[in-house]
């Protein structure tokens, strides 16, 4: 009964998605207000029934529902609750119940945050978002019903895969997909400005928090997903380029040079057409991600379903999708304005650069991703593109990227001096080059990448420090805190998602370069010695879980002969599926990580035992989780905070603001920051 | 060598190990464990050993694998892999370099014997001429489109005087702007 209730209501957002897709973009164009009235209405309505599906779903999960299909085969009477829950989207089907869910929690999000936009202009922007969520329901209930019953029902459960079985695995595929849907808000706003032909300096305003906010998600999902493979999988490694991560780091490439360029939009009136086809890029991307996890063309640790009939339909929806956005952008595109005049040494040119670069990492990913499957499907041979290659692709593009990151934030827009940036600049820059020479002697031996990785790292805080002193300078009046007090977020917000990449680098390079590993056979009683830590392995016990078996070994750490801690890595089996687990036991340290993994039993109680001292390795998700509050401080400025309680203002500062943008000149100095 | 301070030590701070040694060992235990204290002064427990037997060789072999597809599994390398097959393969690898192989050889022996696929980094050949050639490519049309295009553009965008009205509507806005603009 349940389950039916819950296709039911999916049947009938479908009907309710369909409607949001058509009426008001017609009632848009045609002047029809009653038809505009209906967006709203009709996009909390289809949220409610997707709530009543997803809790359908979900309850099936929960109650062990084993007459339905999903439920079989992604649970399991033993599972604890928590899982069940996450259960219900660690499947193909559950997670893009899922995607739609968020699909439609976003649509509700613009459709109540947007009451100072004009109500054609929201008509637009949900009615395309309308149409996006008619394709996945599509998807779902036509090659993926989550509902599907098997009769006769079974007895058991064949688990959740156990390696989904881990916190970060709960809230790892939501984060990821907040992001991904995220992007399909810009999207719509970037078609919607096409479909109306009024993209202005406000069109960019109103769509930039969006985009901010789902490439927070997106960063943290990332994040997430790294850190998850790092304690779960086993060997320590926190990034695989596995076709599934490539899959969401290509959005965030393309979602970062799209908050870059929807900066200049905003303040400069420039970059439009540029804009709207990096919020295209940035979602057909996410879609992309989806097809590539969800369709079975890879198989690799993350994906998991394999049934051509989706691939087919998710590859006819991008077509589709990526399709007519292009061929909208390739009328429309002309018509848009230039905007602001500016030099070839400029903030303007030098962000264009950094988002040329990010975009040619991002197509570079996209194509090592992408050439084995197409090699593969021409019969051309077999070849595998991993870790080699991409570093070979990334890292050179990057480092300009990471200079101009520098440089961009102390020129000026319209048009800079570059003999005064590099006197400007000169200090910043010997003093990241001597730090960077000198610190991996502190490190206890000097390497050439590991220098070049900080000389990276060490220029963006030079810069930031530079960029923050010459802005407090030229800021009037005032001790030095009511200077600091006097800047906005979003220029505190720029430098705080800089530093992270800053503080990821570091991370980065110095786990490269000073990461020991031992992998040694140890008795009971003995001991291993590494990072001045040393291990005691005082054997290995069993325990049971929930529903695994685990053998647990207990081993303390000592440091200059003092017992510091025990830690008990874990060899797990479980009961359903018979996989074999790795758990590993993991001391997080600001300096380092301490990490230890079971290997395999030998005579006597013996054990392979895998230990690993990795310096500053927590370091690479602290930048990731800086980035993301940079982020979340640039959507709280104040001049996004005020549109939301004052509508009356706002309209004020919109009709400004496209009076501004008819002329360039005149909005360079009005805006802040 | 001073003797009576490692028994002395022994006695007192180590009374589990001795008696473990005691039922192991029963009558050689002095003998042994003089021999334990005088390897190993610093500390009395035993350092385990390495799973690999000749360390050198196995930095080698797992820099070689890294490299390489375990190519039954689920996109992992040889070096992270615990599945059998690259256990096995990377025997074959260690027993290649106890050979005297060069790394180059042992790799043709793979390719020859797997195909290019157990390789992560792709052979340049002209089917893959595209994947190594694109990034360049890429960047190249990438800066060229947009070096033409921000030339022809600064020809095109034409700025209108400001009016009277507009000068002093910026004025204003500078002022109270002042030094807030990013």
């Amino acid at each position: 009964m349940i389950p039916e209730l819950g296709n039911f209501a999916l049947i009938l957002a479908l009907l309710l998605a369909i409607t949001q897709g058509t009426l008001p973009i017609i009632g848009a164009a045609r002047g029809i207000p009653s038809w505009v009235a209906l967006a709203r209405p009709v996009v909390q309505g289809q949220f409610v029934f997707l709530a009543i599906a997803f809790g359908c779903l979900a309850y099936s999960f929960v109650n062990n529902d084993f007459s339905v299909m999903n439920v079989a085969r992604n649970s399991n009477s033993e599972l604890p609750i928590q899982y069940r829950i996450a259960a219900s989207w660690g499947s193909h089907e559950g997670s893009l119940l899922l995607w739609v869910f968020m699909l439609a929690g976003w649509s509700v999000a613009v459709s109540v945050f947007s009451r100072h936009l004009p109500d054609e202009m929201v008509a637009r922007v949900l009615g395309v978002m309308g149409l996006v969520s008619v394709g996945f329901i599509l998807f779902l209930l036509v090659t993926s019903n989550p509902f599907d019953r098997l009769l006769p029902a079974a007895f058991e459960g064949s688990d959740l895969n156990p390696l989904l079985q881990d916190p970060g695995m709960v809230i790892h595929p939501p984060m990821l997909y907040m992001g991904y849907v995220g992007f399909s808000v810009a999207f719509a706003f970037a078609i919607a400005a096409l479909i109306s032909g009024e993209m202005d300096a406000a069109w960019a305003r109103w769509s930039r928090p969006w985009t901010t906010v789902a490439w927070v998600f997106l960063t943290i999902g990332i994040m997430l997903g790294s850190w998850w493979a790092y304690y779960e999988l086993g060997w320590g490694g926190w990034w695989f380029w596995d076709p599934v991560e490539n899959a969401s780091f290509l959005p965030w490439l393309v979602g970062t040079a799209l908050v870059h360029s929807l900066a200049v939009t905003e303040k400069r009136g420039s970059f439009k057409s540029w804009t709207v086809l990096l919020a295209i890029c940035a979602f057909s991307l996410s879609l992309l991600g989806t097809f590539l996890v969800r369709s079975g063309v890879l198989t690799s640790v993350h994906a998991f379903a394999t049934d051509p009939t989706r691939g087919v339909f998710i590859l006819a929806f991008l077509v589709i999708v990526i399709g007519s956005s292009l061929l909208l952008f390739a009328w429309r595109a002309p018509k848009v304005g230039l905007g602001g005049k500016f030099d070839l040494v400029s903030r303007e040119s030098m962000l264009l650069a950094n988002n040329l670069l990010l975009m040619v990492a991002a197509g570079s990913v996209l194509l090592g991703t992408l050439y084995p499957l197409i090699m593969d499907s021409l019969d051309l041979g077999k070849i595998s593109v991993g870790t080699p290659y991409f570093e070979a692709v990334f890292v050179p593009l990057m480092t300009p990227a990471i200079f101009l990151m520098g440089l961009g934030p102390l020129a000026r827009w319209k048009q800079a001096s570059l003999p005064e940036l590099m006197l400007r600049l000169r200090w910043a820059f010997g003093v990241s080059v001597v730090t960077a020479l000198l610190m991996p002697f502190v490190m206890g031996e000097w390497k050439p990448l590991v220098s070049f990785g900080l000389l990276l790292a060490f220029w963006i805080i030079a810069t930031i420090f530079v960029s923050i002193r010459q802005r407090l300078h030229n800021s009037g009046q005032g001790g030095l805190f009511t200077k600091l007090a006097k800047q906005s977020r979003s220029y505190y917000s720029m430098h705080l998602a800089h530093f992270g990449i800053a503080v990821f680098i570091i991370g980065v390079t110095l786990v490269n370069g000073y990461e020991t590993e031992k992998d040694v056979r140890m008795e009971i009683g003995s001991t291993v010695t590494m990072g001045g830590y040393t291990f005691r392995f005082n054997g290995a016990s069993p325990v049971s879980g929930p529903n695994y078996q685990a053998m647990r070994g207990d081993i303390d750490v000592l440091r200059n002969g003092e017992k510091i801690r025990v830690m008990q890595p874990e060899k797990r089996t479980y009961n359903a599926s018979g996989m074999a687990m790795t758990e590993p036991a993991i001391d997080t340290g600001f300096l380092r990580d301490l990490y230890v993994a079971l290997g395999e039993p030998l005579e006597d109680g013996a054990w392979v035992v895998r230990v690993y001292h990795k310096p500053f390795v927590d370091w690479i998700w602290f930048g990731c989780l800086l980035m993301a509050f940079g982020g979340i401080l640039a959507v709280t400025d104040r001049r996004y905070r005020l549109k939301v309680h004052n509508k009356h203002v706002e309209t004020a500062t919109v009709a400004e603001d496209k009076r501004a943008a008819s002329n360039p000149r005149l909005s360079t100095g009005g805006k802040k920051a | 060598m001073n003797l009576a301070l490692p028994f002395a030590l022994l006695k007192n701070s180590y009374p589990q190990k001795i008696s473990d040694l005691r039922n192991t060992f029963a009558g050689k235990q002095l003998i042994l464990l003089l021999a334990f204290v005088l390897l190993s002064p610093l500390s009395w427990a035993k350092e385990a050993a390495p799973v690999a037997e000749d360390p050198v060789l196995e930095r080698r072999m797992i820099a070689l694998s890294e490299d390489l597809r375990c190519l039954v599994c689920q996109n992992e390398s040889l070096a992270g892999s615990r599945a059998d097959f690259a256990n096995d393969l990377r025997r074959e690898i260690r027993e290649q370099m106890q050979a005297n192989k060069s790394d180059r050889e042992i790799i043709d022996f793979l390719v020859a014997r797997y195909g290019d696929f157990v390789l992560y980094r792709p052979p340049v050949k002209p089917a893959t001429y595209l994947l190594w050639g694109g990034p360049f490519a890429f960047l190249l049309t990438g800066a060229g489109i947009l070096f033409f295009y921000l030339k022809r553009r600064r020809k095109q965008v034409e700025e209108p005087p400001l009016t009277e009205e507009q000068h002093r509507h910026a004025e204003a806005l500078l002022k109270e702007d002042k030094g807030n603009n990013a």
